[in-house]
């Protein structure tokens, strides 16, 4: 039996979801009442209350999908905020970043401002955008570009500035004019860079959004974990977390395929087939 | 009428460090080198002696300190329009296919995508690459990286064509199998060639004529010699041949100084 089942690469998925059902079994017996005498509360209720249970989480987020179908509306309106701020943030990254990167002298005169503002801690700007913009998809959308918009802008930056001088003088050598190499020299260089920042820049475009709901919003997964919390329903929190991680999970396997299609380019180690 | 293809009159390139202004190099100094239409130079030196800076100028990517460049008796202003480069380092397009590299030039220029695609792939069959051009250069062996270089230089007919040490990297038997590939090219076309190279013996197979640059800093020409060995020549045989065993003779003599000077120096700076 154990040799069928020693930890390798074909078990691999075995194991994962046996530390899974591990993690629920420990997490039910200890916070369902009357399975384990209370250890730390005086109450066998209060464990419960503070950690939820799994089934009654399970239940939960059943409900939201099968039998009351009425969390569609809220992921999609996260997911919108989320695709959003991600394309909005790539585009004035990209565009800002190959600007200051090809013109020193306005990089020179912006660079304490840039630094400034990627310093500053910008989820502490959610209450002023939710007063700009409103409650609604535009203050997330802004949260998450500003999160977004500083990692794609430096990776640009840095890619637009290591371009290989020879490719440079080759591309120029070939005829390309400033366009040309615009288009086909330092944005092919830059977009290596901003894919390589994908899954960090997706990851935090749904910080925003999600951050953004929960300071404020009538729509969303954040605004469900908001309102849960209000009536200490710790339960629909704990099934909104857990839906928001299995959301992030789809999103950089998303961004995964995509990746590794646009990128087919570039070298990977040990790209041999074995025969 | 006959102009020469590329002209340097009296290049003098000095090299300003950007921290400290002070500090200077002269890499060349008053350097005066024709080149025919047709014709093949080689200029051979020891390393560090401003070779690639020279080529550079010539290609207009590096403007001289003083000095005049002419390109078929007009004055060199910008980019030289009508030479190709080959590199001495990777130049590929990391993001493009080979064909996509070998096409990039004629695309640059406005040719239609149909008809770029078909004469590139024409190109790629000629430089042995037929089947390749849908890899990307980082599944392509070093030489066939320098193949695709080759044909996307090419492809654009220049009238110069200017190489860089193209071959340094490639291994002995690979290399003369690329000497023998570029001097056939060249046959057919006759294109006027300025060839770089830290190689006597490559120098001297290929060439029409050799010029040897002296120990940098501030390098310039100290002998020039016309290599009247018959073509069409094979890279491999033409080194057995007493005539080349005496230009090579002849050559190394004045070479053998400024190679230990250039070697000398380099040792004390490290």
């Amino acid at each position: 039996m154990w040799k069928f089942i020693r930890p390798r690469a074909g078990t691999l998925r075995f194991w994962q979801v046996l530390v899974l059902v591990v993690i629920f079994v420990f997490w039910w017996a200890m916070t369902t009442p009357g399975v384990i005498p209370p250890l730390m509360f005086e109450n066998d209720r209060q464990a419960s209350f503070f950690f939820g249970e799994p089934i009654k989480i399970v239940v939960r987020i059943w409900d939201w999908f099968v039998t009351d179908r009425d969390i569609y509306g809220h992921l999609w309106v996260t997911l919108l905020e989320t695709v959003l701020a991600f394309l909005l943030g790539t585009a004035a990254g990209l565009v800002i970043g190959m600007w200051l990167a090809l013109s020193p002298i306005a990089a020179a005169i912006l660079d304490p401002y840039i630094k400034a503002m990627n310093s500053m801690p910008r989820v502490i700007l959610a209450p002023i955008f939710a007063v700009w913009f409103g409650l609604g998809i535009a203050s997330k959308v802004a949260l998450g570009f500003t999160l977004v918009f500083f990692i794609v802008f430096f990776n640009v930056y840095q890619g637009v500035k290591e371009v290989s001088p020879t490719v440079l003088a080759n591309a120029r050598m070939l005829g390309a004019g400033r366009n040309q190499l615009l288009r086909h020299v330092y944005l092919p260089s830059a977009m290596s860079w901003v894919f390589s920042s994908l899954h960090t820049s997706v990851g935090l475009a749904f910080v925003g959004a999600v951050v953004g709901e929960y300071l404020g919003s009538s729509r969303g997964v954040g605004y469900l974990i908001l309102q849960a919390e209000g009536t200490f329903d710790i339960n629909t929190v704990m099934a909104g977390i857990l839906v928001l991680t299995a959301f992030a999970l789809v999103l950089d396997w998303v961004v995964g395929r995509a990746e590794s299609h646009l990128m087919r380019w570039q070298p990977r180690a040990g790209e041999t087939e074995k025969l | 009428m006959n102009a020469p293809a590329l002209s340097l009159t009296g290049i003098t390139c000095t090299f300003v460090s950007r921290d400290v202004r002070s500090q200077r190099y002269t890499a060349v100094r008053d350097v005066t080198l024709d080149v025919a239409p047709g014709e093949f130079v080689s200029v051979v030196g020891p390393t560090g002696c401003g070779k690639s800076t020279l080529l550079n100028v010539a290609a207009g990517l590096l403007e001289p300190s003083a000095g005049t460049i002419h390109v078929f008796g007009e004055p060199l202003a910008g980019i030289n329009g009508r030479a190709g480069y080959m590199f001495q380092s990777e130049a590929l397009m990391p993001w493009r296919t080979a064909l996509g590299n070998v096409m990039a030039g004629l695309e640059f220029h406005g040719v239609d995508p149909q008809e770029a695609g078909a004469r590139a792939d024409e190109w790629l069959k000629r430089v042995g690459l037929g089947g390749f051009g849908d890899r990307y250069p980082h599944q392509l062996s070093g030489g066939m990286r320098k193949r695709t270089s080759l044909a996307q230089t090419l492809v654009l007919d220049p009238d110069i064509i200017l190489m860089d040490e193209p071959f340094s990297a490639l291994d002995i038997q690979t290399r003369q199998l690329m000497e023998n590939e570029v001097l056939e090219l060249w046959a057919a076309k006759r294109k006027a060639v300025l060839f770089i190279t830290h190689d006597l013996d490559e120098a001297i197979a290929m060439s029409d004529r050799v010029v040897v640059l002296s120990a940098g800093p501030a390098s310039h020409p100290i002998g020039e010699f016309v290599i009247d060995l018959p073509r069409p020549r094979d890279v491999a045989e033409v080194r057995i041949t007493p005539r080349f065993i005496e230009l090579h003779r002849a050559i190394w003599n004045v070479m053998r100084e400024e190679v230990l000077k250039g070697y000398a120096q380099q040792k004390l700076a490290a």
